[in-house]
């Protein structure tokens, strides 16, 4: 569980734009987006459903590159690398929750973990893991698999799964969508005392508005623009 | 293979399912590949066992039933004694009839004619070498139907009395007929054949001599084949073996698409995960590597049982009436192909993975 951050400097994101489709039916998913989130802060993005919320995450994991603008992460332009390294940084400094944790079914609470490691070469394996499972309350369901566990604890896990990595930036994709509010509050407020801990540059997207108190900024989307 | 091995243990019983089929099929391919030996050796085996080079027959024979067809004489064997690379060629008879042993058995029988102590002259296993007039060496096979040491075989019509008096170590057959060499002479006898005529020249070239079969046909006004060309002479043998090769070749097809089509689903039912592992960094070699190895391991362990179980079957097989034989390379050659062609089909199916995007992850499409 050590964590080296003394030369991170966060997320940019500058004059960003992404076009979707082709010819005549172009729109503009994200419009001149600027953004930047330092390490340690959570940022939740909110706006209504086709906003350009889930672009803006692509763009900031290195999963698709930008029109226009540039994205750096730890001052390292996305764009400019080709896409296996675009994937070798997203694997060692990018870390994705997604809704419903999104895991493996094949894996168990623990193997979910050991994978990071066994993708990045690493061979801390199952005791990290374990300590990492302890950190987010699942200790107890270490040989569950996803199915055996509720919404909650499978966003526990995917957290988990997350930080194991040491990311740079942490990116949330609707992460309390399938949750009720009680469980919402636990995962958003267990993301916000990671974000700090590991100081990891956090991005929220999500419709909850009832778990923004637990976020350092809230900015909404509208149209493929920010504001706030 | 982190994630192959969790995966071949979670959802096993989908993947012993495909393991079955595979495995089935790999018995399939064991008792088709002893019985394509079985067929060969029944058809060719005294052929094979014959230290010859190649066979020069009367000029202008067709292929099929050549043996039986063609007569030449002692002029077109000299031919071939003085054609270049020629270690010895010597006159050779070869006929089919119907006998019966003393006991009233009847027995069919491909006659072997050969000049005793001439290099066609076969070595016994046990009782002693062709010689006498009346002498029949047999193959073991014979032996193994009843036939004795010293018992006499009477051949139909002509009633020709014969001695058994020696038998070969390993299975002599021609045309699903067992092999019995006698002296050249009796065989013309038996065949009515004037005197100096036989089948064929059968043709030893010296240790690492090439010959040159156009030119020994041109001297001798003969049509040679060579020893494994004239396997297509026998009886049925063109016949038995392309079946069973297109039974097999049918076989390594549908093994292929088998594995191809479970991959394909397999695949395509994993594509959502296939993309949250390609965005949380999982590079498309790595998950490549792994779906192959996944099909390694099921068609590795799949083709092993079937081999096993294969081969527990032919031995209860073997020695009955069918004509089985199990060779250790055409198994091992057979396995290797099911779990190659098995690998492509895998391929195919698993290059799929190379084309998920991993924005799926998010449910964002550019």
């Amino acid at each position: 569980m050590k964590l080296d951050t003394a030369t991170r400097t966060g997320l940019r994101l500058a004059g960003v734009t992404l076009r979707l489709g082709d010819g005549d039916d172009t729109i503009k998913a994200l419009d001149a987006v600027s953004l930047t989130v330092a390490p340690g802060e959570l940022v939740a993005v909110v706006g209504p459903s086709g906003a350009g919320k889930s672009s803006l995450l692509a763009l900031a994991g290195g999963l698709t590159v930008p029109d226009e603008g540039s994205v750096t992460v730890d001052g390292n332009d996305l764009a400019a690398m080709n896409p296996a390294a675009r994937t070798a940084y997203r694997r060692e400094h990018i870390g994705f929750v997604f809704q419903n944790g999104n895991l493996i079914p094949a894996l168990t609470a623990i193997d979910q973990l050991r994978l990071i490691h066994h993708l990045n070469r690493r061979r801390t394996g199952a005791q990290d893991a374990a300590q990492w499972l302890a950190e987010v309350g699942m200790a107890g369901k270490a040989h569950r698999r996803p199915h055996q566990l509720s919404g909650g604890e499978r966003q526990r896990i995917g957290i988990a799964r997350t930080l194991i990595g040491g990311p740079s930036l942490l990116l949330a994709d609707e992460p309390t969508a399938a949750l009720d509010r009680a469980r919402s509050h636990e995962v958003v407020e267990l993301l916000a005392r990671e974000t700090k801990r590991a100081a990891v540059a956090s991005v929220m997207v999500t419709h909850d508005t009832d778990v923004l108190q637990h976020c350092d900024r809230v900015v909404e989307m509208v149209d493929g623009k920010l504001s706030g | 293979m982190f994630l192959a091995l969790r995966e071949l243990r979670f959802a096993r019983s989908r993947f012993a399912l495909m393991g079955a089929v595979v495995a089935l099929i790999a018995v399939l391919m064991v008792l088709l590949s002893g019985l394509s030996s079985g067929l060969v050796n029944d058809g060719v085996s005294g052929l094979r066992r014959m230290p010859v080079t190649a066979f020069g027959f009367a000029e202008g024979t067709r292929v099929d039933g050549a043996f039986s067809r063609s007569v030449v004489d002692a002029r077109q064997v000299e031919a071939w004694r003085g054609q270049p690379g020629v270690e010895a060629a010597e006159p050779f008879g070869n006929m089919l009839v119907n006998a019966h042993s003393g006991a009233g058995a009847p027995i069919d029988l491909a006659l072997f004619g050969v000049r005793p102590g001439s290099f066609l002259d076969p070595t016994p296993a046990s009782g002693s070498r062709l010689g006498s007039a009346d002498g029949l060496v047999v193959s073991s096979t014979l032996l193994d139907a009843g036939l004795r040491l010293g018992d006499t075989v009477t051949i139909d019509r002509l009633g020709v009395k014969l001695t058994v008096i020696g038998a070969t170590a390993d299975q002599r057959t021609f045309g699903h007929v067992d092999v019995a060499y006698l002296p050249l002479d009796t065989w013309r006898r038996i065949h009515s054949g004037a005197d100096g005529e036989a089948t064929a020249v059968a043709i030893k070239a010296r240790n690492g001599a090439t010959l040159d079969l156009a030119a020994g046909d041109a001297a001798a006004r003969t049509t040679s084949l060579t020893l494994a060309g004239a396997y297509a002479t026998s009886p049925g043998y063109t016949a038995e073996t392309s079946t069973l090769t297109l039974i097999q070749v049918f076989l390594y097809a549908i093994s292929a698409l088998v594995v191809g089509a479970f991959f394909t689903v397999w695949t395509i039912h994993r594509r959502h995960e296939l993309a949250v592992l390609r965005a949380i960094g999982a590079s498309r070699a790595y998950l490549l590597r792994d779906g192959l190895a996944q099909a390694l391991l099921i068609l590795l362990a799949a083709c092993a049982a079937g081999v096993l179980a294969g081969l527990g079957m032919g031995a209860l097989v073997a020695g009955g009436d069918v004509p089985f034989t199990l060779e250790p390379p055409a198994v091992l050659t057979a396995a290797g192909l099911l779990i190659a062609l098995g690998l492509l089909g895998a391929a195919t199916a698993i290059v799929r993975i190379a084309t998920v995007n991993p924005l799926a992850a998010l449910g964002a499409q550019r």
